[in-house]
């Protein structure tokens, strides 16, 4: 059995989970109709009112939400408190347009560290352990989530944020650090700085926390070979509150979602329908718990499917599976669909580091799609056959996931940024928009 | 009966061989022999040096990709058609000759060649047999 939390909301039964939502959506749509025009705006253009929702077997009458909305509504259009019960923001890393700004209010901190205590737990953690949090502090959630989430566990805390690997490694030695939480591609770099230096028998890690960007089974073994530890994965979303919206459990199965806290749905992304359980599609939220910020069916753009098997670690909550791209990420070359993850997986399958760049240009109205690529010790070699054999199937082994042919450019090891953020691996020449 | 090559991996962009020279030059590393092959992204640069194992560790040091490969060191005398000959016998005796590049010294009636072949044990069995001289790395060393 587990090391929970909160066993008895971890563990509930169904029965008792699903009470639980009913009763909390109910309130959460009365809460946001009466405190938001925006929403009331939205649901009356639907004809929906709150009466209209009488369980969870009504969500599928409500609006849905998009960053869209957040957008428009930018700042405090979907503000549900007055702003003299908000004690923070947070803010998401978009790339385009302008930023989302979240709320809290301390009651929505306190709920989002308990997630986050949750996951901690999940992957080990106790009072006794030192928890290592290499994600940014900041307007990112990362760092204030697993920071805050620590705290409640009660384990000794270090709030190293990103960057200068060096003092991370220093400290991580020093102060005996047992649990590391950062992005997934910072994991990797740390890896490889650690077994540069040869100090990989210093360290006294046994677990990771990741999330925050997208990563595949390869590089969660490349992970735990170069730290020596498990490798768990987190999920959340500035927008729904932060890390910890589902969280892994040592099953690995997929994470489990805080049901308690958020109903999920899967809908079909081109049609809005709710789709039957263990389909694919686009996953939804809907913040029951959330004050100052709750969102009803917020569109993640995420593509995964909900598994409500029971899970060998006792925990009841439904899990979702890592997700298999992002319509945002999710690139249209050549009228064909491609998720970055994809081109990850090959990478990684052929030995090759999961640094990476995807390169989309538009040369005399057809689309090409290049693919830079770190050379690797093990993949080098004095003859320039052997290399371009290996380029060449590489190329084959692309042609064969994407469907497409992608160009293959190899290019010198750390010459391709590692980000300590969200890796930033796409850029997109087309002038489509 | 082999000496050894450094091969590092570079990238097909203006000044990345400065670079490289530059590393050497403030390393006193000395450069004996050298060839690049190359595609339109990157190349391989083969060098010979008089000392590999320094070398290798200051490549590798600067960030580089290389490796050391066993490659023979040919003896050509300076004579119509010795190299045709040399080149004859390595293929009538169904060795791969991967690549070729000439070893520049200061010798009037021997020109040297780097050969890389991929069964050593075999050429150099072939090449001393019908009396073609092979260099140790210790003889290259001598050689200016
Ligand atoms: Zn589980």
């Amino acid at each position: 059995m587990g090391n929970y939390y909160q066993p008895e909301i971890e563990c509930a039964s169904r029965e008792q989970i699903r009470a639980w939502q009913d009763e909390r959506l109910v309130k959460q749509v009365k809460h946001v109709y009466d405190n938001v025009p925006y929403y009331r705006k939205k649901m009356e253009e639907k004809g929906v009112t709150p009466d209209d929702i009488k369980s969870t077997a009504d969500l599928h009458k409500l609006p849905f939400i998009t960053k869209d909305d957040l957008r428009d509504a930018y700042p405090y259009g979907l503000v549900a408190v007055p702003l003299k019960d908000c004690v923070r923001i947070h803010s998401t890393s978009g790339t385009t347009g302008r930023r989302v700004v979240a709320f809290y209010t301390q009651h929505d901190i306190d709920l989002w560290d308990d997630c986050c205590a949750r996951a901690i737990m999940a992957a080990g953690g106790t009072n006794e352990d030192v928890v290592h949090v290499s994600y940014g502090f900041g307007l990112f959630t990362g760092g204030a989530g697993l920071n805050g989430g620590s705290h409640k566990v009660g384990a000794l805390t270090i709030p190293m944020s990103s960057g200068n690997t060096d003092r991370q490694i220093q400290f991580m030695i020093d102060l005996e650090s047992t649990i590391i939480c950062c992005t997934p591609s910072y994991a990797a770099f740390l890896g490889e700085s650690i077994a540069e230096r040869g100090l990989k028998d210093q360290l006294k890690l046994k677990s990771g926390i990741f999330g925050a960007e997208a990563w595949t089974q390869e590089m969660r073994r490349d992970i735990e070979n170069s730290l020596g530890i498990k490798a768990y994965d987190i999920y959340g979303l500035t927008e729904i509150s932060g890390p910890g919206v589902a969280f892994e459990c040592e099953a690995q199965t997929g994470m489990h979602i805080n049901e308690d806290h958020f109903i999920a749905e899967i809908i079909d992304p081109e049609t809005g329908e709710v789709l039957p359980e263990g389909e694919k599609g686009e996953l939804v939220f809907t913040s029951i718990t959330k004050e100052a910020f709750p969102l009803l069916r917020y569109r993640t753009k995420d593509i995964c499917v909900l598994n409500r098997e029971k899970c060998s670690c006792g925990r009841t909550h439904v899990k979702m599976s890592k997700p298999m791209g992002r319509s945002d990420d999710m690139l249209i070359v050549k009228g064909v669909n491609v998720f970055p993850s994809q081109i990850e997986t090959v990478l990684l399958n052929k030995g090759y580091a999961a640094n990476y760049q995807i390169i989309v240009d538009r040369v005399n109205n057809s689309d090409q799609i290049e693919v830079k690529v770190e050379m690797t010790p093990e993949m080098f070699s004095d003859s320039l056959t052997e290399i371009t054999g290996k380029e060449k199937e590489l190329v084959n082994a692309l042609k064969a996931m994407l469907g497409i042919y992608a160009k293959v450019t190899l290019v010198a090891p750390k010459t391709i940024a590692r980000s300590e953020g969200k890796a930033v691996r796409i850029i997109d020449n087309r002038k489509l928009y | 009966m082999t000496v050894k090559q450094i091969s590092v991996f570079i990238e097909n962009r203006p000044g990345r061989l400065a670079e490289f020279a530059d590393i050497f030059s403030k390393n006193n590393i000395n450069m004996r022999a050298m060839n690049i092959a190359e595609t339109p992204d990157f190349g391989v640069l083969r060098i010979i040096v008089d000392d590999p194992f320094n070398a290798a560790n200051v490549i590798k040091d600067a960030g580089y990709i290389a490796s050391v490969t066993n490659v023979l060191a040919v003896a050509i005398p300076d004579q119509p058609g010795s190299l045709l000959s040399i080149l004859t016998l390595i293929g009538e005796n169904d060795i791969n000759l991967e690549y070729t590049y000439a070893f520049p010294t200061r010798e009037k009636d021997t020109a040297y060649m780097i050969m890389r072949v991929l069964e050593n044990e075999k050429a150099i069995q072939v090449l001393s047999q019908n009396g073609v001289k092979l260099i140790s790395q210790e003889e290259l060393l001598k050689l200016y």
